[in-house]
């Protein structure tokens, strides 16, 4: 028996030797998923997931076989087929109200954004762009097949690649946003299909389309790049990270009462990590609340972790749903969070824009920058890409701050095509400490063909958010070792320097009204030019033909009644 | 004077109108349409095809008597008709060409003997008492395109070369048949312009597993974890892929491109409950309720985001700790030897149970290596159904000699590509012939350049490859048929032919009649006037002659 065992016991470790070889023949994947819960000051909470997948792999290198095992395969094809380094894409619904709610860890556009950075081998880029929005429409049941030359840009300066690789040529960066997208359970449902546990396990079966569309703002993003492996940055592997935030509403789904739980959230509990996932956790920012004196945490956990996010040094209380002691004797956990977070930290940067001016002509836009530091200016840069049959008037751009005038150091600027291209205006402006620097532009509504009209034009026309993406002074040194284990949502913006964090801000977009017309009007003016026509081909045409001659004037109606009656009486007429 | 200055001012109005503003209002209204090679189109609907197969029937010593040896070479032409259905689709042509090979008995090789093209067949014949094949054995159908033909004593009876040949030309007909093309392949070839004739559910079944013929397919191979807590699975993929699939798919590229890539999906569940048979303690699967299996699975497999061709699924399902070992049982209630089943023109589906890596005091979850060469055998295996290389069981007396290791014999391929042809072409004219039809009953379509560039090419692939149907060119044929049938696909589903154009009539007339109405009404008015007095006047001349 003895014997046995031993044999058995070495069978397994051959078997163990065997499966290491394997897995290093297939590249090697990792998955992590976790869950970072802010509770914000205005009585709201504010969820994040993040899903990542990295995989050491090559796609543009062996594009004829390729083997999945946590990456999504769909995924994986696109990259390989449309030679794609960077691809961002998000899905949002609602507006991220930054002085409310402080910076989100992931910022997003209202509507949908797409913006791709393509392999600097590839030759026709645009026809690339185009067959891959409609392939992405397809992976996420979304209209990006409406992303065409016309809101298609190519910023050369606001976004830059976020993973490795020095190609910062902008020809083949591609950016686009549709503001008008409304996100719903039908993009969240292949959203979701794309997480190796799908929604059966892990933290992903919280994801219940009825609560999560039940919120203030929700937001769902997928981020593909090419990352680091190691400090040396010998090995590079692919980076596939899923993002989802949410925020929930206090009155809405809270009933007003300060006190929130997963099952309140969601209506789900959690029972399991996804069994793939090499870790899964839940972060809790209790940074306001280090004695416990603004709000109490159930079960509470002993495991607490620091990290440096959006310049500030937080504290998280963290739970490791890889152990089994996370779930207690329920098998479940349901965390509850009773009262709320105190005062906020104001954020730094924030914008805010609208539309100004009368009338279905003209019009002004005025983008409004804060810069709320105290004592530090810095630059931003803004970027605005306004559709064609908005004409602006460049030469009426103007930059103030503080009720003086601010030069920008750096302006790109590319006028719009009819038709064929949106206005895309970059620039660099110093913000001066503590003030507010506003942008205003002049522009002339056009009018458009009457088949270029959306189905309901009198609503308005959509202008997608202004982007200012800026390196903001840090209240605590950022961590610059990037390649050291970190909280996912503190990983996604590379800092590369102590004194400074990356922030990207989005301004709400803009709905403005164009001068429609009446659509039964082309029919009318048919008619109505045809009539004239008729009319005046009908005069000429008379006077052409016709011949007029003198006659003899008939004798008036007084004069016939009279020489009736002279008649019958016998007398001659008149 | 004026009644004559208003008639003439009339009637050139009238003129002026007819000359110059209905050819404008003709022209500007117009719709663009290009040149289609309609007459062609029409000859190409009637499908005639000719196949013709080279068959070189090589003689063995001993095999012709010395007078029969005369008449070498010579080339016999054999008609065989084949009618599908009222359809004009017949004809197919056997050239036999006939050489003496005195010395064939001494290379045994026979594989190795002659590169012959593809479509074309070498027979040799050998006597009696040749030792090469085995007693009750006729024919031996080899590797390449050759097939061994015992004659027997009988058959040298003939006077000439001629008589023997009758002689042989039924068995000739049967290689044939096995070897390049019959009846039935043709028929199921063309079943998408011919009906089949109901009654024969067998030939139906066959013929409906089988991929459509397309010019690229997508091979996904998917594992199946629905319990990845207790099963950590580990599957060699990519070296099975490059062991047993590729060298098939390598031998099948003159057919069409494969692509091949893999997949593993967790908490992917079947869609029936398997039923628990306690006399075995095991798990059965009924062939019933084998048509539920797919369908949620399906969803979770996605579609190819980089293609448009089909996609052949070969799901490999690993059941759950709970739920196994799981048995798929067929009509007769008997377990199925190899544990798998496979959906028409979808894929194939294997369950493999892990039962005997569970212990007594097993912790999960478990590592577990899956035999690759077990699971491939059988994918491989339906690969080749659902491709359609049918493995038609040979008449008796036949010996087929076994696949060689790229799963694939060169007759086979041979089979594969006849009817892939006549396929590819039988769909390119339908897809021709119906768009021709469409645009001619629809008079308002915009025919581009483009289209007609398309549809002329499809025209001139679909003729070249006819004709080298009809000169035994398989592989050109092939080739020709293909482009045939992705120019006719590129013309059908151009987006410039469904653009807005199709006013009804009846709103035609309502923006034109505000123009013509008023327009028109005054010149027809005038001149019916204008005959009417020329009319009159010549009336009143009359009468003045009298």
């Amino acid at each position: 028996a003895m014997a046995e065992q031993k044999f058995r016991v070495r069978a397994r470790a051959l078997v163990c030797v065997f499966v290491c070889v394997v897995m290093c023949g297939c590249g090697r994947d990792d998955f992590q998923e976790e869950l970072v819960i802010r509770p914000l000051h205005s009585g709201d909470i504010y969820t994040s997931f993040q899903f990542r997948t990295l995989w050491e792999t090559d796609f543009t290198r062996e594009n004829k076989v390729s083997h999945y095992r946590l990456f999504p395969k769909s995924l994986g094809q696109v990259i390989s087929k449309f030679s794609v380094r960077e691809l961002h894409i998000s899905f949002t619904q609602g507006y991220w109200r930054t002085m409310q709610w402080g910076q989100p860890y992931l910022p997003s556009p209202p509507g949908a954004e797409l913006w791709v950075w393509f392999q600097d081998s590839l030759t026709d880029v645009d026809g690339t762009w185009k067959e891959l929005t409609n392939v992405l429409s397809g992976i996420f049941c979304a209209s990006l097949n409406f992303i065409d030359s016309t809101n298609t840009v190519q910023p050369s300066a606001s976004f830059k690649p976020l993973g490795i690789g020095n190609v910062t040529d902008h020809r083949f960066l591609r950016y686009a946003t549709l503001p008008r997208e409304i996100v719903c359970t039908e993009n969240l449902t292949p959203w979701k299909k794309l997480l190796p546990c799908g929604s059966k396990a892990g933290l992903a079966v919280l994801l219940k389309s009825e609560k999560l569309f039940h919120s203030s703002f929700h937001s769902q993003a997928v981020h593909i790049r090419p990352v680091c492996k190691d400090d040396q940055c010998k090995t590079t592997s692919w980076e596939l990270r899923q993002t989802l935030n949410v925020v929930f509403d206090l009155h809405n789904s809270g009933q007003g009462k300060n006190e929130w739980s997963l099952f309140k959230m969601f209506s789900r509990t959690l029972t399991e990590a996804c069994p793939v996932a090499s870790s899964s956790k839940i972060y809790i920012d209790i940074t306001d609340n280090s004695q416990g004196e603004q709000f109490e945490l159930s079960p509470a956990t002993p495991l607490l972790s620091q990290a440096v996010v959006l310049g500030d040094r937080r504290t998280f209380s963290v739970y490791d749903l890889t152990q089994q002691i996370t779930f207690g004797t329920m098998r479940s956990l349901n965390l509850l969070i009773r009262g709320k977070s105190s005062d906020m930290l104001r954020p730094l940067l924030h914008a805010e824009r609208y539309v100004a001016g009368y009338g279905l002509q003209t019009g002004e836009i005025h983008t409004l920058m804060y810069n709320n530091h105290p004592y530090r200016s810095f630059p931003v840069l803004l970027l605005d890409s306004v559709p064609w049959y908005l004409r602006l008037y460049i030469h009426t751009l103007t930059v103030t701050s503080k009720g003086k005038d601010n030069k920008p150091s750096y302006i790109h600027y590319q006028p719009s095509k009819d038709r064929v291209r949106p206005h895309l205006l970059e620039m660099l402006v110093q913000l001066p400490p503590n003030s507010v620097t506003e942008v205003t532009l002049q522009f002339e509504r056009a009018l458009l063909k009457w088949t270029e009209y959306t189905p309901d034009p009198n609503h308005g026309f959509y202008v997608g958010s202004s982007v200012i993406s800026s390196l903001v002074p840090s209240i605590v040194a950022m961590d610059t070792n990037n390649s050291r284990e970190r909280p996912l949502f503190s990983s996604f913006f590379p800092s590369k320097e102590e004194s400074s964090y990356f922030v990207r801000v989005y301004t709400e977009p803009l709905l403005v009204n164009l001068p429609t017309p009446d659509f039964s009007m082309p029919y009318n003016v048919i008619c109505l030019t045809c009539t004239v026509v008729a009319v005046g081909y009908g005069s000429l045409y008379n006077l052409l033909t016709r011949s007029f001659q003198i006659e003899e004037p008939s004798p008036g109606l007084a004069k016939r009644i009279a020489n009736i009656i002279r008649k019958m009486r016998g007398v001659p007429p008149l | 004077l004026q009644s004559v200055r208003g008639q003439l001012a009339a009637l050139s109005i009238a003129a002026v109108v007819i000359i110059v503003g209905v050819p404008l209002w003709w022209r500007t209204t117009e719709t663009y349409r290009a040149w289609l090679p309609v007459s062609q189109i029409k000859e190409l609907a009637k499908l005639q095809l000719h196949l013709s197969a080279d068959v070189e029937v090589v003689f063995a010593r001993g095999t012709v008597t010395p007078e029969q040896q005369k008449k070498v070479p010579l080339t016999q032409t054999q008609n065989m008709e084949h009618r599908v259905d009222g359809d004009s689709f017949n004809a197919i042509l056997t050239p036999m060409r006939l050489s003496n090979s005195a010395s064939v008995e001494a290379d045994l090789s026979l594989h190795t003997l002659s590169e012959s093209p593809s479509g074309s067949l070498v027979v040799y014949v050998i006597p009696e008492s040749s030792s090469l094949l085995p007693q009750n054995v006729d024919v031996y159908i080899g590797q390449r395109r050759t097939a061994l033909l015992r004659i027997g004593s009988q058959m040298r009876v003939g006077k000439t070369l001629e008589q023997l040949l009758a002689h042989m030309e039924p068995r000739i007909k049967q290689v044939l048949h096995v070897m390049s093309f019959s009846h039935t392949d043709i028929t199921a070839a063309l079943s998408n312009r011919v009906r089949i004739s109901p009654g024969n559910k067998e030939s139906i079944a066959d013929s409906m597993r089988a991929f459509k013929s397309s010019p690229g397919y997508e091979i996904t191979f998917s594992l199946l974890n629905p319990d990845p807590k207790s099963h950590r699975l580990h599957w060699d993929i990519e070296g099975a892929v490059e062991t047993y699939i590729q060298p098939l798919l390598t031998k099948l590229s003159p057919v069409a491109n494969f692509s091949i890539d893999s997949q593993t999906l967790y908490y992917a569940m079947l869609g029936v409950n398997p039923r628990f048979d306690s006399s075995r303690s095991t798990y059965t699967l009924n062939a019933d309720s084998l048509a539920h299996v797919i369908n949620p699975v399906e969803a979770r497999l996605g579609s190819n985001a980089a293609s448009s061709n089909p996609v052949l699924n070969f799901l490999l399902y690993i059941p759950d700790a709970h739920h196994s070992p799981l048995y798929i049982h067929d009509h007769k209630k008997q377990q199925v030897p190899t544990n798998a089943f496979h959906s028409p023109r979808w894929g194939g589906i294997m369950v493999y149970n892990v039962n005997e890596f569970y212990e007594v005091d097993t912790v999960f979850p478990v590592d577990i290596n899956i035999d690759m060469a077990k699971v491939m055998g059988v994918f491989l295996a339906q690969l080749r159904l659902l491709l359609g290389v049918q493995s038609s069981t040979p008449p008796p007396g036949f010996l087929v000699a076994p696949c060689g290791n790229a799963g694939l014999a060169d007759w086979e391929l041979d089979r594969l590509m006849w009817s892939r042809s006549v396929e590819n072409i039988a769909t390119a004219t339908t897809t021709i012939t119906s768009l021709a039809q469409l645009l001619d009953q629809i008079g308002n379509i915009v025919i581009n350049d483009n289209i007609a560039q398309q549809v002329s090419s499809a025209v001139t692939s679909l003729q070249l490859a006819v004709s080298e149907l009809e000169a035994g060119n398989l592989g050109f044929a092939l080739q020709y048929s293909k482009e045939a049938i992705l120019s006719s696909e590129r013309a059908f589903f151009d987006p410039s032919l469904l653009h807005l154009l199709y006013f009804p009539d009846d709103q035609k007339f309502a923006i034109y009649i505000p123009l013509f109405l008023p327009m028109c009404v005054p010149i027809l008015l005038s001149l019916l006037k204008i005959v009417s007095e020329a009319r009159q006047k010549h009336r009143e001349k009359k009468p003045k002659k009298d």
